[in-house]
C-alpha cells in the first residue's frame, strides 16, 4: 500500500509554470522593478526553485511523513533523548494568536500576559533547579553549556583568576566537551571506575588551580546518580571550582533532589526532553540556564523582571556575558513548558520522576537476562544494556538488534553511547509508556537474540530502505540535488 | 499525572518483578541528605481545561501585531504563512520524531532536509547547505568562527555597524574568551564604506560580515565588498533577508563565501523571536568546516536511493572537543515549515512576493516621508524595510498615535544606535494594503 512515488524529489515532480500559492495583485503604483532598484543588485532571474501544484506539493509531505518513526506511532526508546509523549493540548495552547503573532519588538505594554508567563516560568525552573538565577535565552541544550561555559569564564576573569580547563567524566555527552572548547577551554577527561562512577581519584589528581568548571551528568549517561555527588562538587569547590550540572536527565529526579542541593553551582534544562516539548525531528529545543546567586550577574539577557508597573524586561547588566542568539529565547518552546508544569503541578513532576525511574527498573529487570546490563540490577530514568556477548557467541552487533526492533514497529534505543561501555545499547522508556508496552518490547527483544544473525545483519526488513551506505555518503558527499546528480571533490 | 498510562495495579506488579517492596527504594541511590524532603513550591496543578481558561486569560493580556497591521521588523517580520505550512508541520510523524540517528526509521525527515539543503543552495547560489542552526544570529557567528578556521586566522573580524545589533551582540559574547579583535565600521551614511573596510581588513583578519540588505534595509555594495574581503586573504560572510532572494542577485553569485539568515520569514510565525531557523550555505571547499546537521544522498544495501546524516566527523558526538563546533539539536520543524514554504512558492511566487514587498515599501516611504512630516534617514536604495527620522516630533508619540488605531508602526532605532535617536525602522510585507499605508500616513500628518 505504500506510496512508491513518495521518495520522487520535489525538484524532480517540478513542471514549469506550475502554481501553488497566489498573491494579491499589487495595489500601488506599478513602477518598474528596473527604476527602483540598481541593475547591478538585481537577480537576472527568479532563483531556479522547483514549480510545483499544492494538491501535489501535500500528497508529497504526508507520504513523506508516514516513512519516520514517531512518538505518536511507535514507542522510541532512544536513550538520553527522553522522548515522552508530547501534550497536544500544549500545542493549541502555544499556537493562540495572542501568543504566537507577537513582534519581539513590541513595547513591553502590549506584552504583559507573555512575560507574566515567562516570569512565572523563571520562577518555576529556580525552583526545580534549587538555583535562584535563571536565563531562558539559550536555544538548545548545548547552547546552554556553552552559555552557561561563558558565565563561568566571566566570572573568573572578573575575580582576576584564569582558570583555562573543563574537567569532564569520559561517559558525558560529545555536546560537553565541544562546548567547552566552543567557549574557549581546554577540555580534560576523567575517569569512570567500573561500575559507571565518576573516579574520585582520578577526579582529584586532575584538580588544580587551572580547574574552571567539571561538567558532569546526574544521573549520569548510564541512568545512575552518582552517589558521590557530595562528595565530588565539594571537592570542586575546594579547588576554586565551579560544578555545571548538564540537565539532560533532569526527568528522574524532578522534586526528588535538586541540582542546586547537591552542589551544582550552574545547569541548563533540556524542555524538549524533561517537559515534553516535542523534538520536532531535531528541534526546535530550548537550553534555559540556571544558576548560583554569585554567578547571576553574569547571565545573558533580557530577563523577565517585574516592578511596580508590571512585567518587563531587564537587557544585559553591566556584568553580563551579553546575548547569544537574536531576540528574547525559543519562546515558543517556552511557552508548552509553562503549559507542562502548570498541568503537573509539584505532586505530578515528581510522579513524572517516580513513574519513569519504575518504568526504566521494570524494563531492566525485563531485559537483563537476554542482554547484560553492566551497571547491575537499578537505574534511574534509563540503562545502558551490553550487546558484548552477543556479538562475541553469535556475531549479532547492538546496530543488528537496533534495526531489526525496527522490523517490529519499536524505534531502536540509543546504540554506542556511551563510548564506555561495549555494545552499548541505551534505551530510555520514560513515564509515559505502559507497562504492556515495555512488555512487548521484552519480548521481542528476546525474540530477535534467537534469531538467526544472517536475518539480523541485512535488517531491517519491512522499512521502506535498509542499511544505506554510509561509507559512501561521507566518501563522495552528495548533499543537494543537482539536474545531473554533481558530486563533490 | 495526565500523561502516565499505568495503573495502581500495574504500578504493584511492576515493583514486584523488580523485587522491591516501594517506589522509594528505586531512589535508594540518592543519598538521603540530598533528597528535597518536601513538595516543589509550584503553583497547583490545572487540569485541561481550567488551564486553557488561563492561558486564554494571559493572550487576551497580550496585543499581537500579527492580528493588526504590522510594520515592524528588524529581523522579525509578518508575512503571509500558506494554511499548508500548518498543515504540514503539524503532521506528528514529522514533529514527534526526533534526529534521524536511525536512516531507515526516519526516511521521511532525511528526504525533507535534503530537500532543505537543495533549496537553500538554489535560493542563495551557494555550493552546500546545512540542514539549519538555532537563529539568524547565532548562525551568523557560527559562520565567524567557521572563517577563522577555514583561514586559520583568528586575530581580527570585521563587521559594518550596519548588521543587525542583536547578532553583532551575539558575536561579541562568543568571541569574549577567545583572543580575537572584533572591529567594527561605522555606517553613518546607512551603508558600510568598502574604503573603510579595505582599511580595517589586514592579513589576519578571518572575515568580513556583512548584512544585505542590511539592518536599516539598504542595499550594502556586496560586490566591492567581496572583493576587498578576498583580496586581504579573508572570507566575506553575508547574512540576507531570505524574502529577497526573489528579486536580489544571489549571494553565490556576488562573491559570498558563507552565506547565512534568519529563515523565519520562510513560513514560521513571528513568535516573539522564537523558535526561529538559522540558515548557512557555503562555498563546497568550505563543506567539512561547517557546523551542524548535513544530510546526503547514498544508496542502501538494495540499491535503492536513499539519506543518511553524513559528514558526521565534524560533529560534536564524534568528535568531542574537536568537532566544529557544539551544536546537536537543530532546527528541524521549522526547516521543514521554509521547505514547504519555499515549495509553494517556487521562483514566479519568491519573485512576486519580492517585488510586492519592495514596491509598496517605496509607496509607504515616499507616502510617509511627504509633506516634510517624516524624512528617510538615509539616502540609500533599500528592500522591504527603511529608516525614516522624525525631525521635531516624538517618536514615542508617534508611535501611540498609530498604535491607538491598531498600527504597529515601527521599531525605535535609539536603543541600539544613540545618533538614531529620532528614527524608526520601518517594514511592509506583501500583507499590507495601500489602504493601511495611507491611513498610517493620514494620522502621522494630523497626529
Amino acid at each position: 500500500m505504500r506510496n512508491t512515488r513518495a521518495t520522487q524529489l520535489l525538484f524532480e515532480m517540478s513542471k514549469p509554470s506550475c502554481r501553488a500559492v497566489q498573491l494579491p495583485d499589487c495595489d500601488v503604483p506599478m513602477q518598474p522593478v528596473e527604476e527602483l532598484l540598481p541593475r547591478e543588485a538585481m537577480a537576472p532571474q527568479p532563483p531556479p526553485l522547483p514549480e510545483l501544484a499544492e494538491p501535489d506539493i501535500v500528497r508529497h509531505f504526508v507520504n513523506l511523513s508516514t516513512l519516520n518513526m514517531s512518538v505518536d506511532t511507535h514507542f522510541y526508546p532512544l536513550g538520553s533523548c527522553t522522548m515522552k509523549y508530547n501534550p497536544k493540548r500544549n500545542e493549541r495552547l502555544a499556537s493562540l494568536p495572542g501568543m504566537i503573532d507577537l513582534h519581539p519588538y513590541q513595547p513591553v505594554s502590549q506584552l504583559q500576559g507573555l512575560l507574566e508567563l515567562l516570569y512565572r516560568l523563571q520562577q518555576m525552573l529556580v525552583e526545580i533547579a534549587g538555583l535562584p538565577a535563571v536565563s531562558l535565552q539559550p536555544a538548545a541544550g548545548a547552547h546552554g553549556e556553552m552559555t552557561a561555559l561563558l558565565v563561568a569564564a566571566a566570572f573568573f576573569r572578573d575575580l582576576g583568576r584564569k582558570r583555562s580547563v573543563v574537567l569532564i567524566p569520559d561517559g558525558a555527552h560529545g555536546t560537553n566537551p565541544a562546548s567547552a572548547t566552543v567557549a574557549g577551554f581546554r577540555a580534560l577527561a576523567v575517569k569512570s571506575t567500573g561500575s559507571g562512577f565518576v573516579d574520585l581519584e582520578d577526579l582529584a589528581a586532575k584538580l588544580d588551580e587551572q580547574t574552571a568548571v567539571l561538567m558532569i551528568t546526574n544521573p549520569n549517561t548510564l541512568g545512575i546518580f552518582e552517589r558521590h555527588i557530595g562528595q565530588i562538587t565539594q571537592m570542586v569547590h575546594d579547588a576554586g571550582g565551579l560544578v555545571y550540572l548538564d540537565g539532560a536527565n533532569m526527568n528522574a529526579i524532578l522534586g526528588i533532589t535538586r541540582p542546586g542541593d547537591f552542589g551544582a553551582d550552574l545547569m541548563h534544562y533540556n524542555p524538549h526532553k524533561t517537559f515534553s516539548g516535542p523534538h520536532g525531528g531535531g528541534g526546535p529545543g530550548a537550553g534555559p540556564i540556571a544558576v548560583a546567586e554569585k554567578l547571576a550577574p553574569y547571565l545573558p539577557g533580557p530577563i523577565v523582571v517585574k516592578d511596580a508597573g508590571g512585567y518587563r524586561l531587564d537587557q544585559n547588566g553591566p556584568k553580563s556575558i551579553g546575548r547569544v542568539r537574536s531576540f528574547f529565547g525559543n519562546t515558543g518552546v517556552l511557552i508548552r513548558t509553562y503549559c507542562y508544569l502548570m498541568t503537573h503541578g509539584p505532586d505530578g513532576l515528581r510522579r513524572v520522576a517516580e513513574n519513569a525511574v519504575l518504568n526504566a527498573n521494570y524494563l531492566l529487570a525485563r531485559v537483563k537476562h537476554i542482554v547484560p546490563v553492566p551497571q547491575g540490577d537499578r537505574c534511574m530514568h534509563e540503562f545502558v544494556a551490553s550487546g558484548a556477548k552477543l556479538k562475541a557467541d553469535r556475531g549479532i552487533a547492538a546496530a543488528d538488534v537496533a534495526k531489526r526492533l525496527l522490523d517490529y514497529g519499536f524505534h531502536a534505543p540509543t546504540v554506542y553511547f556511551p563510548l564506555i561501555v561495549r555494545e552499548a545499547m541505551m534505551i530510555e522508556p520514560t513515564e509515559t509508556e505502559s507497562k504492556a508496552t515495555l512488555d512487548a518490547f521484552a519480548e521481542t527483544l528476546f525474540r530477535i537474540t534467537e534469531e538467526d544473525a544472517e536475518l539480523l545483519h541485512d535488517a531491517p526488513h519491512t522499512t521502506s530502505i535498509s542499511r544505506p551506505d554510509e561509507v559512501q555518503a561521507a566518501r563522495n558527499p552528495i548533499l543537494c540535488w543537482a539536474a545531473e546528480a554533481k558530486t563533490a571533490p | 499525572m495526565p500523561y502516565v498510562p499505568n495503573t495502581p495495579d500495574d504500578r504493584q506488579a511492576m515493583l514486584d518483578a523488580i523485587g522491591v517492596a516501594s517506589l522509594d527504594e528505586l531512589f535508594e541511590m540518592v543519598p538521603p541528605e540530598l533528597r528535597l524532603g518536601r513538595d516543589l513550591n509550584l503553583p497547583a496543578a490545572l487540569g485541561e481545561l481550567p488551564l486553557s481558561t488561563h492561558m486564554a486569560e494571559l493572550a487576551a493580556r497580550n496585543t499581537p501585531a500579527g492580528q493588526g497591521v504590522c510594520f515592524l521588523g528588524g529581523g522579525s517580520y509578518d508575512h503571509f504563512i500558506p494554511a499548508v505550512v500548518d498543515f504540514v508541520a503539524g503532521r506528528s510523524e514529522f514533529y514527534t520524531s526526533y534526529t534521524p540517528y536511525q536512516a531507515e526509521a526516519s526516511q521521511g525527515n532525511l528526504q525533507a532536509l535534503f530537500e532543505y539543503q537543495t533549496l537553500i543552495t538554489q535560493l542563495t547560489g551557494m555550493d552546500v547547505s546545512n540542514s539549519s542552526l538555532y537563529d539568524g544570529g547565532s548562525a551568523a557567528t557560527e559562520a565567524v568562527m567557521m572563517a577563522m578556521h577555514a583561514t586559520r586566522r583568528s586575530g581580527r573580524v570585521v563587521v559594518a555597524e550596519s548588521v543587525h545589533p542583536e547578532y553583532r551582540e551575539v558575536l561579541a559574547t562568543y568571541l569574549a574568551n577567545l583572543d580575537t579583535e572584533l572591529i567594527t565600521v561605522g555606517t553613518p551614511e546607512g551603508t558600510v564604506s568598502p574604503d573603510q573596510v579595505e582599511a580595517a581588513a589586514t592579513n589576519q583578519t578571518a572575515c568580513v560580515l556583512v548584512q544585505h540588505p542590511n539592518f536599516f534595509g539598504c542595499l550594502e555594495d556586496v560586490e566591492s565588498l567581496a572583493e576587498i574581503a578576498h583580496r586581504s586573504g579573508a572570507l566575506l560572510v553575508a547574512t540576507v533577508d531570505p524574502i529577497s532572494l526573489g528579486l536580489l542577485k544571489r549571494p553565490g553569485d556576488y562573491g559570498a563565501d558563507i552565506v547565512v539568515a534568519e529563515g523565519q520569514s520562510l513560513g514560521n510565525p513571528m513568535s516573539f523571536g522564537g523558535p526561529y531557523l538559522g540558515i548557512m550555505a557555503c562555498r563546497e571547499e568550505f563543506v567539512r568546516r561547517m557546523p551542524g546537521r548535513l544530510v546526503g544522498q547514498t544508496t542502501d544495501r538494495r540499491g535503492k536511493r536513499c539519506w543518511v546524516l553524513t559528514l558526521q566527523t565534524r560533529e560534536q558526538h564524534i568528535r568531542r572537543e574537536k568537532a566544529t563546533s557544539n551544536i546537536c539539536t537543530n532546527q528541524g520543524l521549522l526547516a521543514l515549515r521554509a521547505t514547504v514554504y519555499l515549495a509553494l512558492m517556487g521562483p514566479t511566487g519568491m519573485r512576486q512576493v519580492g517585488e510586492l514587498c519592495l514596491r509598496k515599501a517605496r509607496y509607504a516611504a515616499e507616502r510617509l516621508c511627504s509633506p516634510a512630516v517624516l524624512s528617510p534617514a538615509f539616502d540609500r536604495p533599500t528592500f522591504k524595510e527603511f529608516a525614516v527620522r522624525a525631525e521635531g516630533r516624538n517618536v514615542e508619540q508617534l508611535l501611540q498615535v498609530a498604535e491607538k488605531a491598531g498600527i504597529f508602526a515601527g521599531v525605535p532605532l535609539g536603543r541600539w544606535y544613540p545618533q538614531l535617536a529620532d528614527c524608526l525602522l520601518i517594514a511592509v510585507t506583501e500583507k499590507r494594503t495601500k489602504a493601511e499605508i495611507d491611513r498610517l500616513a493620514e494620522l502621522w500628518k494630523t497626529g
